[in-house]
């Protein structure tokens, strides 16, 4: 479905995605993992076009999305979330919503104030994915005001509110506690059963063991492997990046 | 009674610059043309009626469309650039018109007199309120009824997705394109419809002075134009209305008779004001008419809450 092909990213001599070839199935969860600086955001950031690849393209369904502005990408039905939240601060819960919604029907409603009910028809619904987020009873409040839990909700709520086909998640659980790491798992299998592909870049070694479909490695911005969790705990390679080849298997799956 | 009419003219006008950067500033961005963008809208509908006669009504229309027409062509190579950067190129713009009109000669005959600009001479007699027995009462009306349709207008605007994807754009560039929408657009949008508002503002003046020249057009004026928004706060457009009447009326009004040490005072109050008001005399997020009528009784959005609990 999504398919980065001899994707590369050069910033003057550092290469910091080179040649890297991945292919996301519909309707999976694609863990991708690295240590510190080994591409795994700059690759997210080829992907929704916000650095230009120095070669390589992104293809989603065929449709190549290289050339392509980022709300054209939008469009195809690529969203994402970042590593350090970036919310509409001074919009409230549901404002950060209605704005990503991008369907026909929002912008004939363009000029109509908020009362009027547009959406349906594009897209899911404001107040559905308020309930999904459980957001309900916060929608008026201004989204500074938030949790931190909540404020990574809200994120990925107003990521499927553009009704992404693929929905790339850049390290979702920083910050958070082991049982909040429980719940986002949850919470990004309800994504996967909506029928949005994920894409999870994380740390949190467990979470992505613990859910993911298939596996990337990046290390030094080129991939070292891929495949299936228990490949990927089993790959020599991928230990030597993590920890350095002496050490035992647990140490992975507790990184 | 006439200088205080004249007064409450001099904050409409004002008021109607403030809020042609009040638009822009909502997407971020500081913009010092909207001076020049007044100067079309004043030159514009001058030449309207003082050269071909028209009405009062179509005359300023004209003009905000016309400045309109031009910021939406500056706005495409103006807003690649960000920050610093596009308050210089704005500021060359608005330089660069102020130069035009200084150079500007083009008269015609009407009535055995000559009508429009004369370059240094400025343009004269833009006499349609006199003319047609306006007394300056019914111009300060005018004029009111004016900037409380622009005010409705960017008011109603605020409380559609139209409102919340400007402000979006302006506290997050990368997280609204994130989401799909189309920065480049959004922008120009907005200093398209800026440019309306202040060629609006600009045609009237034009017409209750009488006689406009290129150097009223020139940075200060730019500079109050994004002083009122800022210093007024973007919460609502009556932040902008606010400033106006505190930096027109007040400091430059009210403080006339301190002479020359009202210039002193002046910068310094305006210092103390954005001190103790950082986020704008009316903040960011202005309290909701409704909850202010609404004194006593709880928010709405707290029963909600309770609701959905």
């Amino acid at each position: 479905m999504l398919t980065l092909q001899s994707l590369s990213k050069h910033f003057g001599g550092v290469r910091a995605v080179d040649d890297i070839s991945l292919t996301i199935k519909e309707g999976e969860i694609f863990g991708l993992i690295g240590p510190n600086g080994s591409g795994k955001s700059t690759t997210i950031n080829l992907i929704t076009g916000l650095y230009a690849p120095t070669t390589g393209t992104v293809t989603l369904d065929g449709y190549d999305l290289t050339a392509m502005a980022q709300h054209e990408r939008t469009a195809m039905g690529v969203a994402r979330t970042f590593q350090n939240i970036r919310l509409f601060g001074n919009l409230t819960v549901a404002q950060n919503l209605w704005v990503a919604q991008n369907g026909h029907e929002q912008r004939r409603a363009h000029f109509l104030p908020r009362w009027f009910k547009a959406g349906g028809e594009h897209g899911p619904d404001i107040e559905e994915l308020l309930k999904f987020s459980r957001l309900h009873s916060k929608r008026d409040v201004q989204a500074s005001a938030l949790s931190f839990g909540e404020m990574r909700r809200l994120e990925m709520a107003r990521a499927l509110a553009s009704n992404p086909r693929v929905l790339l998640l850049d390290e979702p659980a920083a910050g958070a506690s082991q049982e909040d790491g429980q719940l986002l798992a949850e919470r990004i299998r309800d994504v996967r059963d909506r029928g949005v592909t994920v894409l999870l870049i994380e740390h949190m070694m467990e979470l992505v063991m613990g859910i993911s479909d298939s596996i990337g490695v990046l290390n030094f911005g080129r991939k070292i492997a891929e495949g299936s969790p228990a490949e990927i705990q089993a790959n020599q390679d991928v230990r030597a990046a993590y920890l350095g080849s002496k050490h035992k298997d647990e140490d992975l799956i507790h990184a | 009674m006439d200088f205080y009419f004249g007064l409450a003219q001099i904050f409409g006008v004002h008021t109607l610059l403030g809020l042609s950067a009040y638009v822009v500033l909502l997407t971020g961005q500081v913009s010092m043309a909207q001076a020049g963008f007044y100067a079309i809208g004043a030159y514009t509908a001058g030449a309207m009626t003082a050269m071909f006669g028209l009405h009062i009504l179509p005359a300023i229309v004209i003009a905000g469309l016309v400045s309109a027409a031009i910021a939406c062509i500056v706005g495409f190579p103006a807003l690649r650039v960000k920050g610093l950067m596009l308050v210089v190129a704005t500021l060359a713009f608005g330089e660069m018109v102020r130069l035009f009109f200084f150079n500007l000669s083009w008269q015609v005959e009407r009535g055995g007199e000559l009508f429009g600009p004369d370059g240094a001479e400025g343009f004269r007699s833009i006499r349609y309120f006199p003319e047609n027995g306006w007394e300056v009462w019914h111009v300060t009306v005018f004029i009111w009824i004016v900037v409380a349709v622009v005010m409705a207008a960017l008011w109603w605007m605020d409380r559609t997705r139209a409102g919340a994807v400007l402000r979006a754009v302006g506290h997050d560039e990368v997280a609204a394109q994130s989401i799909g929408l189309n920065l480049t657009a959004v922008k120009v949008g907005a200093m398209t419809a800026g440019g309306f508002i202040a060629g609006l503002g600009g045609g009237i003046y034009a017409h209750t002075v009488t006689h406009i020249e290129h150097g009223v057009f020139g940075v200060l004026l730019a500079t109050f134009a994004i002083a009122y928004p800022i210093l007024g706060g973007l919460g609502s457009v009556f932040g902008t209305l606010l400033a106006v009447l505190f930096i027109q009326g007040f400091l430059i009004e009210g403080l006339r008779f301190m002479g020359d040490w009202r210039s002193l005072l002046f910068g310094a109050l305006i210092v103390l004001a954005m001190n103790l008001r950082p986020n704008g005399l009316l903040g960011e997020h202005a309290p909701r008419l409704k909850s202010i009528l609404r004194l006593g009784k709880p928010a709405p959005d707290s029963l909600e809450t309770k609701d959905a609990n």
